[in-house]
């Protein structure tokens, strides 16, 4: 399998290459390739022209940002994994990035690529919500963030304008002694997530002061849930995390396909959220 | 429209007239006869066709030849340029780490790159480090045995300071990958 003929283009810099995809027809940027490349040679996606970011400077870098991070879009998963900041910061991270792909994936695919993608079934965005990240666009028209609770709209479609890159992601810092988890039920060939569950914990006293769960693979793209607010108050007893997880897919049309009817993963939504809660609020100090 | 590419291959550097849309692994193998990488799937699943690139384990049926250009590429030939075997490919003949041999280059890769970064894995660790590599004969049990003996010896040889294969010479280098092969030499 190849793809059909395009032009390629190395871009050496941020201008050249927002230049490259303003206005101009048939034009995808590729990073790593490893979304890009595979529906490529199915010939699902027919690109006249393909603009390289993966060597732009610009996009490269994790950096610490007060008590959050940034991240370049450019970042690829390995570089998640080997950067100490995110691990000691962000240690769910650490934890969603070891269970995507395989290593040769990892060693290619980028957050931003990821992001910019928007697999339903991808595990990088319920963590973006989870963490309230923000992400940053960019285009010859100018600049402007976009919190990641409003970037994803649908089933591969986000917020991103046909002119517009994904520059870097700012995680900004978690409350303190907050416990996080991923938690993700996979399907086993491809290592995609059937259900993934972000969340976010944290106690004063023995009292839940903040609490936030996300999921992926269960609809057309990753969603907060509402209800994991209503923890706020409560001390993280079993029933009150059993209800919050009974709940989480409440008013979403729970994707059915081949690896898991809806039924299933009707089920398997309240497992694997129970589960990530469960592992959050015993790291939370 | 064609472009003439200049790849650095098992330290060579070779000019290769690609189209952009040309997969690297179509390119080791068609262009410049490097046919001990493997196509198993064509899918990005098997990792049959892993090359390692800057160090770094990559499925080259996912890779277009002109994205590497200029990056050093490491295939299966280059671990054991003057035909001495490098110890992973000596642990895995060792250790019945293969039966039809069709996954154990790109299995071998990956393995090589793996180590580079964690040198004294657990079984786990290694399980967890070859999810990407298919093996339909072997049920994995022989090669993560390889894998962890090679770590053994490429771990003694460190310690001894000895470089971890052939050609033999007085480099220091702790990298996993062979001392370089004198311009020009070889395929
Ligand atoms: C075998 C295999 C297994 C995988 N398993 C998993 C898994 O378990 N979980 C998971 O989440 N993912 C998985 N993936 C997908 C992988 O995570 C994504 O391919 C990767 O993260 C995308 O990044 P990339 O750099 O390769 O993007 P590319 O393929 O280069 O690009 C993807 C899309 O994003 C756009 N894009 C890229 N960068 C930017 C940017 N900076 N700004 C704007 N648009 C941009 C491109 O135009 C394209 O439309 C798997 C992939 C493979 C091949
Ligand atoms: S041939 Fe490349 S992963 Fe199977
Ligand atoms: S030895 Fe035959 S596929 Fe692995």
């Amino acid at each position: 399998m190849i793809p059909t003929s395009f032009e390629y283009v190395r871009a050496g810099s941020m201008r050249e290459a927002l230049a490259a995809i303003a206005g101009a027809e048939g034009v995808k940027v590729i990073a790593g390739g490893h979304s890009l490349l595979p529906v490529m040679k199915f010939r699902l996606a027919q690109p006249a022209r393909l603009i390289d970011i993966s060597r732009i400077a610009e996009l490269k870098g994790i950096t610490p940002r007060g008590k959050g991070a940034r991240i370049g879009a450019g970042v690829t998963y390995r570089e998640i994994l080997e950067s100490e900041i995110l691990q000691e910061r962000f240690p769910i991270l650490h934890e969603v990035t070891h269970t995507i792909g395989d290593l040769q994936v990892r060693n290619r695919g980028t957050i931003g690529g990821s992001l910019a993608h928007a697999d339903p079934a991808s595990d990088m965005p319920s963590v973006m919500l989870a963490l309230d990240a923000t992400i940053n666009l960019r285009s010859k028209r100018g600049k402007r963030a976009v919190r990641a609770r409003e970037f994803f709209k649908g089933a591969f479609v986000t917020e991103l304008a046909e002119d517009e890159l994904i520059t870097d992601i700012i995680v900004p810092s978690l409350p303190p002694g907050a416990g996080t988890s991923y938690t993700s039920f996979e399907q086993a060939a491809s290592g995609y997530a059937i259900v993934g569950a972000s969340a976010v914990i944290a106690r004063k006293r023995g009292t839940i002061s903040h609490a936030v769960l996300a999921l992926n693979g269960v609809g057309e793209m990753a969603f907060l849930v509402p209800g994991a607010d209503s923890l706020v108050g409560a001390r993280g007893e079993a029933a009150e995390l059993d209800r919050v997880a009974g709940g989480a897919a409440d008013g979403i049309e729970i994707t059915g396909d081949i690896h898991a009817p809806a039924d299933y993963r009707r089920h398997l939504t309240a497992v694997i959220a129970r589960r990530a809660l469960d592992t959050a609020l015993q790291r939370a100090r | 429209m064609k472009r003439s590419v200049i790849l650095n291959v098992n330290r060579i550097a070779r000019t290769v007239e690609v189209e952009p849309r040309s997969l690297l692994v179509h390119v080791l193998r068609d262009d410049l006869n490097l046919t001990g990488t493997h196509i198993g799937c064509d899918t990005s699943q098997c990792g049959a066709c892993t090359v390692l690139i800057d160090g770094q384990a990559v499925k080259s049926c996912t890779q277009l030849a002109v994205q590497v250009e200029g990056m050093d590429i490491t295939t299966i030939e280059g671990l054991a340029p003057s035909g001495a075997l490098h110890p992973m490919q000596n642990a895995f003949w060792e250790k019945h780490g293969l039966q039809c041999g069709f996954c154990t280059p790109g299995m071998i890769m990956t393995a090589v790159d793996f180590l580079g970064s964690n040198p004294d894995p657990t079984d786990d660790e290694i399980r967890h480090a070859i999810e990407g590599n298919y093996c339909r004969c072997t049920g994995y049990q022989n090669i993560v045995l390889a894998i962890r003996t090679a770590a053994e010896v490429m771990r003694a040889q460190s310690a001894a300071g000895q470089p971890t294969s052939e050609p033999a010479g007085e480099s220091t280098q702790r990298s996993p990958l062979p001392a370089a092969e004198p311009a020009g030499a070889g395929v």
